[in-house]
């Protein structure tokens, strides 16, 4: 069963394009999120209008070189008027760039509308190419018939790549501190004009081939995905052109597919890509395993339902400690504790499985291994407020909501080393013994 | 297919052909045009200068605090934002079979998608560990590119003329009429209102969230609330002006002003003034010429507000703090040279005073060229500091005075970084010479109490003040001052 309408000769070559494109994007796109100025490649797609209408007036012809030289000079130039800007005049740098982009685009419109005849004007089919279309244009290269677009895109591809490896340490060093590099002998300032032009060039490159939607996703988004997933640049790097590959992959099937669940032929392959980058950075941002919402959502889950454990155990404790009783009733404990029903009822449950409390009927009362937890907590906590009064000289009536936080971080080490900072003293500020340490987990 | 582009090209060949027409067929003359102009005669004319001056206007006070909120591209990012709401919006009236192409319906899609690009804005700002830039930059492409893929479905639908939905979106300039104009006004009252009447709050939120945050307001509502009014100029702007326009109106004007003051509130009326004469000077020109399009016309009147911001303004303008730094300098090199001549002319190590000092003492007194020696003799001699006689130079009595007081300075500086700040000898000198400069009265006589130097009496040198020969100076110190405690801790080995 034929699931999407697929064809080797043109669908391989799109995806394969895409590729070449969103991984060439990406790549230049890491450094440009480090060095936030992410809006750089929208700017530059939008201000390369004068250069295009100049490349057109002087050469007379639509041939895609002059273009493409005419575009990439007046992007070099965005980037360079952009820091100017920014540094003579003081001005914010996402400011400096807006500024430069729209005057520099109406003023291509008007250039454009005074030199070119506008019955002749048909900018979108010479200026901005489509990646849907790019099969269609095929040059002979080594014998072979490939589109056109894939053979700039893979130079383009191949000359980042050279760069990078080469001028990798020197790009990281005034990406990240061009103070230290201005220290060690390394001028920012080249390395910055020397990717803005890197940069120029791949985004007036992939735009004139693909079309701009995809350059402007690709610059931003699976760098941005690659950063929140890890915290190293070289991993970064790798980790966007594999999230950039994927995305090119993704959004040209979801062009083919969704569509047709709605009945209708194939849309935008650009704006899928765009969509399906969009949709991986979301599943990053929730699932990145070190900063992912869900997972500190999670982690601040297992905190607070340990220290709700821990407030139980401690309280069955001093309820021991002072007699006559050695249970509690549970109403009473979810009282005192101003716990929610629900939460108090799971955690019962919890800690029954875990052999820590004996609940028989509404009373509840520890077992061995929940003295042994109780124990090390009501001593950490008694340390903590002898040592806060006495090391720290907290007012008296200040140390309990103190020791109340830290308790439940304290390991044994820490209570020996609190121990020694108060001279083994026996009771805590409020004349209550501390009890005493106990290290063998009863089973 | 490459719709963003289509659009763009409709949007400005439309504008053309609506400005091109009336003017060939009127075969008129400029003056012509000009008078009616000014006179406000044509009615069409009347409601594009007052509608894009009213954009203007709320732009430019909207874009002061944006800009200052370091989020200047937010416009661009929500104008982008609001295709796939409009696409939607189309999508789902033909689909239930409403009029798909009714203003208020599309406007609301558009709003939608607005505001949540705004909040996912700030959801990727407050919850991930991206910077501002990069959640401007993600917004407006993965939104942009959602939209594109809706139109490319649009274009599929029997009914679907989408052209006519994308020359709406980019709006035209030329062919406002009077709903558009009563449109933008409403939006830029209620921006304007906003921004008035949340002022102070909006103040705290822009020059120091956190401290906002502490004194109790609500820094998230207040943010949504000022992005919303970045939400509903961009779409009315959108609509009116077109894409890039109304980037242009949000972030010009008050990056402009920024030059010009460094009151938030005379920064918000100055970029309101600029939105608005933009506004009304592009539009003005096009009328008069129409082969310019009204849109660019605008933006171009923009960057030469902010090119002449740039060059003269008078807070942060280029030639202000051009000239700021030469005076700068040359008040810094009037003191170096005074207290080189002090220094020269006076009696140290039992010597007697020479008041006279010669050129070639001054030349290797400190690394001055031959010219700027020069330059510095003839302006202290034009103020009646030193005399000149023939290769000598002697200082007057004014301009001893005005010396002294710069030694006593640079020294009582040099006493402090030894006495207090515990700086090594040889290193005093240089670090007060940049300091010496802007050393206050206040500051002075605090160094003064804190010395307890008398206030008349000059200290003497702590150094040498043979600046040229390190060898002979450092040998000299050390036979001075061996047996000090200062250099006895470093040098001499335990």
């Amino acid at each position: 069963m034929q699931l999407l309408p697929w064809n080797w000769m043109l669908d391989g070559w799109i995806i394969a394009t895409a590729i070449v494109c969103a991984v060439s994007c990406s790549m230049v796109g890491n450094f440009l999120v480090l060095r936030r100025m992410s809006m750089l490649g929208d700017a530059i797609t939008h201000a390369v209008l004068p250069g295009l209408a100049i490349a057109f007036f002087v050469t007379g012809s639509r041939s895609s070189f002059p273009m493409f030289l005419g575009a990439a000079t007046v992007g070099i130039c965005t980037a360079f008027f952009t820091e100017w800007i920014r540094k003579t005049g003081k001005v914010d740098e996402g400011a400096s760039l807006g500024v430069v982009f729209t005057t520099l685009f109406a003023l291509g419109l008007v250039l454009i509308v005074q030199w070119i005849d506008r019955v002749d004007l048909d900018v979108d089919c010479v200026l901005y190419g489509s990646i849907e279309l790019t099969p269609l244009d095929q040059i002979r290269v080594f014998g072979q018939t490939i589109p056109r677009a894939f053979v700039v895109l893979s130079t383009v591809l191949l000359l980042n790549t050279l760069v990078m490896l080469v001028l990798y340490k020197e790009l990281k060093l005034t990406s990240f501190d061009p103070g230290l590099s201005v220290c060690i002998g390394f001028p920012p300032g080249f390395f910055h004009y020397l990717l803005m032009t890197l940069v120029a060039v791949t985004a007036v490159a992939s735009f004139e081939s693909v079309g701009s939607v995809l350059v402007v996703a690709m610059i931003i988004v699976p760098p941005a995905t690659a950063f929140l997933l890890t915290s190293r640049l070289s991993h970064m790097i790798v980790a966007s052109a594999v999230i950039a590959a994927t995305s090119a992959v993704t959004g040209h099937l979801g062009a083919l597919g969704i569509p047709a669940w709605f009945g209708f032929r194939s849309t935008s392959t650009a704006g899928m890509m765009a969509v399906s980058s969009g949709l991986l950075l979301l599943l990053a941002a929730t699932f990145a395993p070190r900063n992912g919402i869900a997972i500190k959502f999670w982690h601040q889950l297992v905190l607070s339902w340990n220290i709700l454990g821990d407030d139980i155990v401690a309280l069955l404790y001093r309820v021991e400690e002072k007699q006559p009783v050695s249970y509690a009733e549970s109403a009473w404990l979810r009282e005192v504790l101003i716990c929610r029903r629900l939460s108090f009822r799971a955690m019962k449950t919890w800690l029954h499985l875990k052999g820590e409390i004996k609940v028989e009927g509404e009373k509840i009362s520890l077992t061995g291994r929940g003295h042994f937890r109780a124990q090390n907590l009501v001593r950490s906590h008694r340390l903590w407020e002898q040592y806060l009064l006495d090391e720290v000289g907290l007012d008296p009536s200040r140390v309990h909501p103190q020791a109340e936080k830290m308790e439940h971080y304290t390991d044994k080490q820490l209570r020996q080393k609190l121990n020694q900072a108060i001279d083994n003293s026996d009771t805590d500020p409020h004349g209550i013994p501390i009890p005493d340490e106990r290290s063998i987990k009863p089973n | 297919m490459n719709s963003h582009i289509q659009i763009r090209s409709e949007h400005f060949l439309e504008i053309i052909s609506s400005l091109i027409q009336p003017a060939i067929a009127q075969n008129s003359n400029t003056w012509d045009l000009l008078r009616r102009l000014i006179l406000l005669e044509d009615y069409n004319t009347r409601v594009v200068l007052l509608g894009t001056a009213m954009l203007g206007c709320a732009a430019g006070v909207v874009g002061v605090f944006t800009l200052l909120r370091k989020r200047a591209l937010m416009g661009d990012a929500i104008s982008h934002a609001t295709l796939p709401g409009i696409t939607l919006s189309f999508l789902l009236a033909s689909v239930w079979g409403w009029n798909e192409k009714s203003l208020p319906l599309l406007l609301l899609g558009a709003t939608i998608t607005g505001l949540l690009g705004v909040i996912a804005i700030l959801a990727i700002r407050n919850l991930t560990k991206l910077k501002e830039d990069t959640a401007l930059g993600v917004i407006l492409s993965v939104f942009f590119g959602a939209g594109i893929s809706l139109l490319g479905v649009i274009q599929q639908m029997p009914r679907g003329h989408a052209a006519g939905l994308e020359s709406f979106i980019f709006g035209k300039t030329a062919s406002m009429v009077a709903n558009d104009a009563i449109f933008i006004a409403a939006a830029s009252f209620l921006s304007l209102s906003f921004c008035i009447l949340f002022f102070k709050e909006l103040r705290l939120l822009c020059f120091d969230e956190g401290f906002t945050g502490s004194r109790g307001y609500p820094v998230l509502t207040l943010d949504l609330l000022l992005m919303t009014a970045v939400v509903i100029i961009s779409i009315v702007g959108l609509q009116a002006v077109g894409l890039i326009m109304i980037v242009a109106l949000l972030v010009t004007p008050a990056a402009s002003a920024r030059f010009w003051t460094d009151s938030l509130g005379s920064m918000t009326c100055i970029s309101a003034c600029i939105g608005t004469v933009s506004g009304i000077t592009g539009s003005a020109i096009s009328a008069i010429y129409p082969k310019l399009p009204s849109g660019a016309m605008i933006v171009l009147a923009c960057a030469a507000c902010f090119a002449t911001s740039l060059a003269t303004g008078t807070r942060r303008g280029l030639v202000i703090r051009t000239v700021r730094r030469r005076r700068m300098n040359q008040s810094v090199e009037k003191q170096h040279f005074l207290r080189t001549m002090f220094e020269l002319s006076e009696p140290r190590n039992g010597s007697t005073p020479n008041s006279e000092v010669s050129i070639n003492q001054l030349t290797t007194a400190r690394s001055w060229t031959e010219r700027t020696l020069q330059s510095n003799i003839r302006r202290a001699t034009k103020n009646e500091w030193v005399t000149r006689i023939g290769q000598r130079i002697k200082l007057t009595k004014k301009g001893r005075i005005e010396a002294e007081r710069l030694t006593r300075e640079h020294r009582l500086w040099e006493l402090f970084l030894i006495h207090h700040a515990d700086v090594a000898l040889s290193r005093v000198d240089r670090e007060a010479d940049h300091i010496e400069h802007v050393l206050e009265p206040e500051i002075v006589a605090e160094l003064e109490s804190l010395l307890s130097e008398d206030q008349r009496t000059l200290p003497e040198s702590p150094h040498d003040l043979a600046h040229h020969n390190l060898a002979s100076e450092l040998t000299d110190r050390f036979d001075r001052h061996g047996d000090s405690s200062q250099i006895s801790d470093q040098e001499e080995p335990v």
